[in-house]
């Protein structure tokens, strides 16, 4: 674990260094959406690591259910605290890039429906947490709001898929048809998707060893008193 | 398994008595949902061109605000007195509270729909009697009450549960809400059984989705 | 007598056995390795101050506390996985009387009954009613009785359904004396027939004379456990305080 913390360090930051090379400097810019279109190769990435994160969330959270094991909570838990933090910075590119493409920062069609609504449950369950009378009892809401929250997923899904099908004239922008990407585009957009998956799998086993510190430090505490 | 079932039904008569005995629940949330219908008539301007727009919409803003009223009473009853721990202490399976209480919060939620639909007749000239309708209402209830029961038992053992269910229990509902809004639009503007099925086929896929996790979870959820 | 519980003889030999028990509420220890062996037909008195893990030990033993460490047999059956069957072999009397206030007497302990597949549910309820002195009010609203009334009838709703463990969470609350006298005649016959009873109590007098077994908890330790009959109440006072003696 802690070589894997202490590899994923210099791995991600020279991926960032290469993806950013890649971005801004490298990659051809698009024809019609201009400039602007760069961002799509962080909003993409970041929604994708985001979603990733969320199913971790709910997988840890079930195996801690059943094991009642807290390593899995730790794992769940902070899985859940660093995907909020990529799934807003999702939501933001996404509504950065929306505004001069589409005319308007959001629009309810189904990804970004299903987004955002993650990204509120991702919220509930760190909320519920804080709210629980007892560390234990926190855990396991959360886990349970982690679980219902994937099953859900699918679901919030296809309701707002429903929902913009069925009712055409909510629909304010064009579901914007990307088009088949050049080959230069693809390879960054691809590259930047794993350049993030490893940094938030940095940034997990870094909030993991600084989890492990806090509960070992509140342990020392508790056995002083 | 059986013994669950039974004291499951227990419950949920213990849970009919109480409630035919003071009407507390039905009565309270049945004004809440009256103000809350009367209030949308100043929302927005009330025409019939309007309304045809905006009736679904109200009619589920409404049923969804005092369902979320409903559940939170349901356990906050068991709570005030502690006869929460009466429930613990039976010899049967956790999933027998979810059930009994489901079913208590269930039957609630439903008398007070069928207590509205006069009500939205008067106030909006909106009728609502139909049986596709009353399926709608049915699958609907059933998708709310089946995760609002496991976020109420969350949200009434914490200060703040005014402000815990709905935030667990809102986003969580979004494709049973959607089905409902759906649905009745759908069937308000005219449409039989082939519009609303697609509608029909989601809520009915949510009620058992979260039927059978709910269910599961319901256990980890009340443990101390 | 009415509140008979299950036939002993079925039963392991051990009503409770608890070796190395813990449990942590976040940073403070309530029960900190507590062991303890009680037989059949006994009576276990409880005690130490408010926050000892008087409370947290009972919760243990009712499954509705998991514990931390340690190995918990009650009536020989794992509170943790094998909950329910502890469940039905346990009656419990906490702070709170556990009834619903918009139901009668009658009412809450039919609920119970059928809760706990009492049998002869109506006999039994109204036996138990007369027993503790409450069928007077057998069928007004729990909500309109005293605090007394309502412990009588959380006592009777115990022992519905004969439950071979008596488990009673400072019972005293509420009774006059009357009630008092209700609730040592109850302990004392529950014990005669074979039935195993913890007291959970702060009158350390009362709970010398209808204790067989002393336990002192002191921050969630055990600080006594002895057979009543070499103890008084100044050495238990002694024990719960924490002062030499």
């Amino acid at each position: 674990m802690r070589t894997a913390r202490i590899a994923l360090m210099p791995l991600a930051a020279a991926m960032v260094a290469v993806d950013l090379v890649l971005i801004f400097a490298w990659v051809p810019t698009e024809q019609v959406m201009g400039i602007v279109q760069r961002i799509f190769y962080f909003h993409v990435p970041l929604a994708i690591t985001g979603f990733v994160a969320f199913f971790l969330v709910a997988g840890a959270s079930a195996v801690y259910l059943i094991k009642k094991d807290p390593k899995w909570d730790r794992l769940a838990f902070s899985a859940g605290e660093v995907g909020v933090v990529i799934m807003t910075l999702a939501i933001i590119t996404g509504a950065l890039w929306a505004k001069p493409v589409w005319g308007v920062w959001w629009v309810w069609d189904a990804q970004l429906t299903t987004t955002f609504i993650l990204w509120v449950i991702y919220v509930g369950y760190l909320m519920v947490r804080a709210y629980a009378p007892t560390n234990e009892r926190g855990r396991r809401w959360a886990a349970v709001v982690g679980i219902v929250g994937v099953v859900d997923i699918p679901l919030i899904y296809v309701a707002a898929e429903l929902w913009r099908t069925l009712h055409p004239d909510k629909v304010v922008g064009p579901a914007a048809d990307e088009g088949s990407l050049e080959s230069a585009m693809a390879l960054t957009l691809l590259f930047s998707m794993i350049t993030f998956l490893v940094l938030f799998a940095w940034l997990l086993t870094e909030r993991l060893a600084l989890r492990r510190a806090e509960e070992a430090l509140a342990a020392l505490r508790a056995g002083e008193r | 398994m059986r013994q669950s079932l039974r004291a499951a039904w227990a419950i949920y008569r213990k849970d009919l008595r109480v409630e035919l005995r003071t009407r507390e629940t039905v009565g309270s949330v049945l004004v809440f949902a009256v103000v809350t219908a009367f209030i949308f008539n100043f929302a927005f301007d009330p025409s019939p061109q309007v309304l045809g727009l905006v009736a679904p919409g109200i009619v589920w803003v409404a049923y969804v605000f005092t369902g979320m009223l409903g559940l939170n009473r349901t356990f906050q009853l068991e709570r005030d007195r502690s006869t929460l721990e009466l429930l613990l202490l039976a010899p049967a399976g956790r999933e027998a509270i979810y059930w009994g209480k489901l079913g208590g919060a269930l039957t609630v939620m439903l008398v007070v729909e069928a207590l509205m639909a006069p009500v939205f007749l008067f106030l909006y000239d909106l009728s609502l009697f139909s049986p596709l309708l009353a399926a709608t209402a049915v699958l609907a209830t059933v998708g709310f009450g089946a995760v609002g029961t496991l976020f109420a038992a969350i949200a009434v053992h914490t200060r703040s549960r005014e402000v815990l269910l709905p935030v667990l229990f809102l986003p969580l509902a979004m494709p049973v809400i959607v089905g409902a809004v759906g649905a009745t639009t759908a069937l308000l503007a005219g449409g039989g059984l082939a519009q609303v099925n697609p509608w029909f086929q989601l809520m009915a896929a949510f009620d058992i989705a979260t039927l059978v996790v709910s269910s599961w979870a319901f256990e980890h959820v009340l443990e101390e | 007598m009415s509140i008979t519980p299950a036939s002993a003889s079925a039963l392991p030999t051990e009503a409770l056995a608890l070796e190395g028990v813990r449990k942590r509420y976040g940073t403070t220890a309530a029960l900190a390795g507590v062991d303890l062996r009680l037989g059949w037909g006994q009576v276990l008195g409880l005690f130490g101050h408010n926050g000892a893990g008087k409370s947290t030990l009972l919760r243990v033993l009712t499954t509705l506390a998991r514990p931390d460490a340690g190995s918990v047999r009650v009536a020989g059956l794992d509170p943790v996985r094998q909950a329910a069957a502890v469940r039905a072999a346990i009656g419990y009397v906490g702070h709170a009387p556990l009834l619903y206030d918009d139901l009668t007497p009658a009412e809450n302990l039919a609920f119970a009954a059928s809760l706990y597949r009492v049998a002869d549910a109506q006999a039994r309820i109204g036996a138990l009613l007369e027993e503790v002195g409450a069928s007077a009010y057998a069928h007004r609203r729990v909500r309109t009785l005293s605090n007394g009334m309502a412990k009588r009838v959380a006592l009777a709703r115990a022992l519905l359904h004969r439950p071979a463990l008596l488990l009673l969470d400072e019972p005293e609350t509420g009774l006059d004396a009357d009630g008092l006298r209700l609730l040592e005649r109850l302990i004392g016959a529950v014990a005669q027939a074979g039935g195993t009873v913890v007291l959970s109590t702060h009158d350390l007098e009362r709970g010398l004379r209808v204790a067989d077994q002393a336990l002192v908890l002191r921050r969630g330790a055990v600080a006594l456990a002895a057979p009543t009959g070499a103890l008084d109440v100044a050495s238990l006072e002694a024990a719960v305080s924490g002062e030499a003696g």
